[in-house]
């Protein structure tokens, strides 16, 4: 155990952070935020201050604590790195990368180092899968690990130097995008929706968005126009317009891309929101993994306000007045669901919460509140110029216009393409260049499991949706392997409220490991089919109703790639009595036959 | 103005406000629950109240009922879907019913013989957890908590102390207790307080109470669990009633 480092002034450091978020017990999560950054971990004496100053009971700052994997209330090193692992930085070799990281600088994972300098974990997808393997130091983002760069890293970290004088070609992000359409391909000028919704009107500009039919670009695909008539509609004090830039699915980092490049058609689709719903404030929810992107995000929403197009009075009309705050999440893959991200806005645990009412009735503090992808936001932009004839000419009529996909994996060309909806899983494998696949996971580990029979599907609400995961697996892969990771990552991401999720997680993580490690049997097919129902029908949200998808799919699509694995036996005891004795064996240094079980 | 749900072909009256739960226990329609208690605010984390209701599955003791709405409750899908929760909840914890103090006053134990589990089935997690005997008098063993919230409800709602909360996420989820030590002989909780008796199993107990009523003659003894919540319900309605609190 490490020392708890020495925390003088606490109280006092405790104190300007609250008062500067004005001890406001909905900023709970940024104080959190801050904190961490500063002392590298959540000290019990600040739990105590934060819950003094902001007036809550202490248990609920140490529950928001306790529940976001970007803060911890152990101390962290001063240095925290953490390796991505999804299932692309897998195939590109991560846990090596890791294995090596620690052996340089004597680590183990999970733990911080003797003299607290270095911690360093794995932690989910983080969105870099176009240029893994990725890892985040001190929440910035390196990119493409190799050895060198590992050797690189240890080094800077040796030498104490501060992340922030690190060479930057290590921090590199690059955007990869790689085909546009409608969305990204025509040029916006900032200001021109607002203009076209001002001189339309905002009932007409709602027609031109029914018009549209746009539907939801974050995976549940509902009707944006309708859901925007139900928030108007809805009785309230105030409206709030809400981004949802989680971008938690595994596999999925297009709204990476639309925030770095098109920032501005983002902010104006919910400007434009605003002005149709008579909403005044708005918020980002920007990922914790993103948090590189903040200042920049900051200066956008700064130019725009100095260009008249959020503040007071929006390009001069009066009593049009929207303002937009970015709010950082901490590592929470259940913050994607819009309650759950209400909940997280509030200051509070990521728990999704009882519907109904919706958020379009009770959302942010209780009052109506739209929440939406990036892409929609975006889209709705786009509609607002050039209306909703114009974008429902593209895709099909029950999915209109276009979709971004994040593409990764076993191809060539890695990045962003953005399609017509309607467009064949073997068309977007031609075009990057992706000539062994075996399958392809459409709308990550939440989504569907394509095998190579079904490659003629297409993208769209009706076959084949997705808020934009692409993974490609190539022939020669391991498809357990792939379903072993997602297994994990729901296990880790369940927020644990309700019984079936938080268990059948668990169990069913635990089951495919058995398989995995050669110990299975068909009794354990069963149960996992019986695991999957269960999570399907009983649980409270949409993440342990879809948390069975992959496993389900891998035992209806590839059976091959579990059955070799399986033991002729039907029942394999779960409990391995000579793996047991490891532990002894390492202790007293042997491993010869007779230290063994029979 | 009353109106009407149907629950297993039965017609069940219901008030605006009500939730499917609320209708059904009024009515005598018994929906097998753990995480509800008529007194306090809905939760909706165990998942044994899950109904079909016209034709999707919805949590009883959260969603509100609303006219013609058709429920399928006492179907031996669902029970078997229930048990299969209880059994979750079982191999979650450390469950030791025989030598447990609350055993034959356990809801869950008493779930577990109502919807006839003969075997936890799962893999038991054996999970590390505290027990925290620093109360003078009363003494918790979160072995046995089943996170269903009812001391945190009550404590917050009733007690006004907000001596628990929720911290840690998924498996890791876990009470916590109000004080910087984490110890509930640090805060104000007292023995008469409401969350010191809700507590649907062992994991919040009274000191010195140990026995007082033998074995043989605890609650679930002599009753199962349907009754024993149609009777909670009961009580609850009168205490509401016009001469009730
Ligand atoms: C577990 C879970 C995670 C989610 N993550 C995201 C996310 O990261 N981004 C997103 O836009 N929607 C996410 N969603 C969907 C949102 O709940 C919501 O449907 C969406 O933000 C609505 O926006 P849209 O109508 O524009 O698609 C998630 C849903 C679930 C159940
Ligand atoms: S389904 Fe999973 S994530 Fe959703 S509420 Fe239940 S435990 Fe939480
Ligand atoms: S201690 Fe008891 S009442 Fe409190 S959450 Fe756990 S099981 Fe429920
Ligand atoms: S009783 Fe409804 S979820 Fe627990």
């Amino acid at each position: 155990m490490m020392q708890p480092p020495d925390l003088p002034d606490i109280e006092q450091q405790i104190a300007i952070i609250c008062q500067r978020h004005g001890c406001e017990p909905h900023r709970l999560l940024q104080i959190l935020i801050d904190v961490q950054e500063m002392y590298c971990f959540i000290p019990p004496e600040a739990i105590t201050f934060i819950a003094r100053h902001l007036n809550l009971p202490r248990v609920n700052v140490e529950g928001a604590a306790g529940f976001y994997s970007f803060l911890s209330l152990e101390p962290a090193g001063r240095y925290r790195v953490l390796f991505s692992d999804n299932v692309t930085d897998r195939m590109l070799g991560n846990e090596e990368l890791m294995r090596h990281f620690c052996n340089r600088l004597w680590l183990e994972p999970g733990k911080v180092s003797e003299d607290g300098l270095i911690s360093t974990n794995f932690t989910s997808c983080t969105g870099m899968c176009d240029q893994g393997p990725t890892a985040l130091i001190n929440g910035w983002p390196v990119t493409r690990l190799s050895k060198e760069r590992i050797d690189l890293i240890a080094d800077l970290i040796l030498s104490k130097s501060p992340v922030s004088d690190w060479p930057s070609t290590l921090f590199e992000v690059n955007d990869n995008i790689r085909r546009t359409d409608r969305l990204l391909g025509e040029p916006f000028e900032p200001g021109s929706a607002i203009r076209a919704t001002l001189m339309r009107g905002a009932d007409a500009t709602l027609g031109e968005l029914k018009l549209s039919r746009l539907r939801g670009r974050g995976g549940a695909g509902y009707a944006t126009a309708d859901k925007w008539t139900a928030c108007r509609d809805s009785e309230g004090t105030a409206r709030y317009i809400v981004c949802n830039a989680d971008e938690g699915e595994p596999g999925t980092f297009k709204d990476r891309v639309l925030l770095n490049r098109y920032a501005d058609m983002v902010f104006e689709g919910m400007t434009v929101g605003a002005r149709l719903l008579g909403s005044t404030k708005g918020f980002l929810y920007l990922r914790g993994e993103y948090q590189y992107l903040l200042k920049k995000l900051e200066e956008v929403l700064a130019r725009r306000c100095e260009a008249r197009l959020l503040g007071t009075d929006i390009l001069g009309e009066p009593g049009f007045d929207f303002d937009i705050e970015i709010h950082l999440g901490a590592g929470a893959y259940i913050c994607g669901e819009e309650s759950a991200l209400i909940e997280s806005l509030e200051g509070r645990r990521g728990k999704p919460r009882n519907r109904p009412p919706y958020p379009a009735q009770h959302g942010y503090l209780d009052q109506p509140t739209v929440v939406n992808n990036v892409e929609t936001f975006a889209c709705s932009a786009m509609i607002a110029v050039h209306g909703g004839k114009w974008f429902g000419e593209t895709g099909t009529w029950e999915s209109s216009g276009s979709k971004i996909l994040s593409i990764a994996g076993d191809c060539t060309l890695p990045g962003i393409y953005e399609y017509p909806f309607g467009v064949s899983v073997r068309e977007i494998l031609q075009d990057c260049a992706a000539e062994e696949a075996y399958a392809v996971q459409v709308g990550g580990p939440s989504g569907i499991l394509v095998s190579w029979k079904e490659f003629e599907r297409s993208i769209s609400f009706d076959d084949l949706p997705t808020a934009g995961a692409f993974t490609i697996f190539g022939r020669g892969r391991d498809i357990l392997e792939a379903v072993r990771n997602y297994a994990h990552f729901f296990a880790h991401e369940s927020c644990g409220f309700c019984t079936p999720c938080r268990v059948g997680t668990q169990l069913q993580k635990k089951l495919v490991d058995k398989i995995a490690d050669g110990h299975g049997t068909a009794s354990d097919l069963e149960e996992l089919k019986h695991l999957g129902h269960l999570m399907r029908t009983m649980s409270h949200c949409g993440l342990g109703h879809t948390a069975p998808n992959p496993v389900l799919d891998m035992l209806e699509k590839f059976p091959g790639a579990y059955e070799q694995k399986l033991t002729s036996l039907s029942f394999e005891p779960a409990f391995d009595l000579d793996a047991a004795l490891a532990t002894a064996r390492r202790i007293t240094g042997r491993d010869d036959p007779w230290a063994h079980l029979p | 103005m009353t109106s009407t749900i149907t629950i297993d072909g039965k017609t069940v009256p219901f008030t605006e406000g009500q939730t499917i739960m609320d209708a059904a226990l009024a009515a005598k329609v018994y929906i097998p629950h753990l995480c509800h208690d008529p007194e306090f605010k809905p939760h909706g984390s165990c998942k044994l109240c899950v109904v079909e209701a016209n034709g999707r599955n919805v949590t009883s003791c959260t969603m509100p009922a609303s006219p013609d709405m058709v429920v399928i409750n006492d179907t031996p899908e669902l029970n078997e879907d229930r048990r299969a929760l209880v059994q979750m909840l079982f191999v979650e914890g450390n469950h030791i019913c025989p030598a447990c103090e609350a055993t034959g006053n356990c809801q869950l134990q008493a779930a577990g013989y109502y919807l006839r589990m003969q075997s936890p089935h799962f893999m038991h997690f054996y999970p590390p957890r505290r027990v925290d005997a620093s109360h003078p008098d009363i003494f918790l063993d979160l072995n046995r908590c089943i996170l269903c919230e009812l001391c945190v409800r009550a404590s917050r709602d009733i007690d006004k102390k907000n001596v628990f909360g929720i911290s840690g996420r998924g498996i890791d989820s876990h009470l916590a207790v109000n004080s910087e030590s984490g110890r509930l002989g640090d805060t104000d909780m007292a023995v008469t307080d409401k969350a010191a008796h809700v507590c649907p199993t062992g994991a919040i107990l009274i000191k010195r109470k140990g026995y007082t009523v033998p074995i043989g003659q605890r609650i679930f003894d002599q009753k199962t669990l349907r009754e024993f919540h149609l009777e909670q319900q009961k009580r609850v309605e009168s205490e509401d009633g016009p001469d009730g609190g």
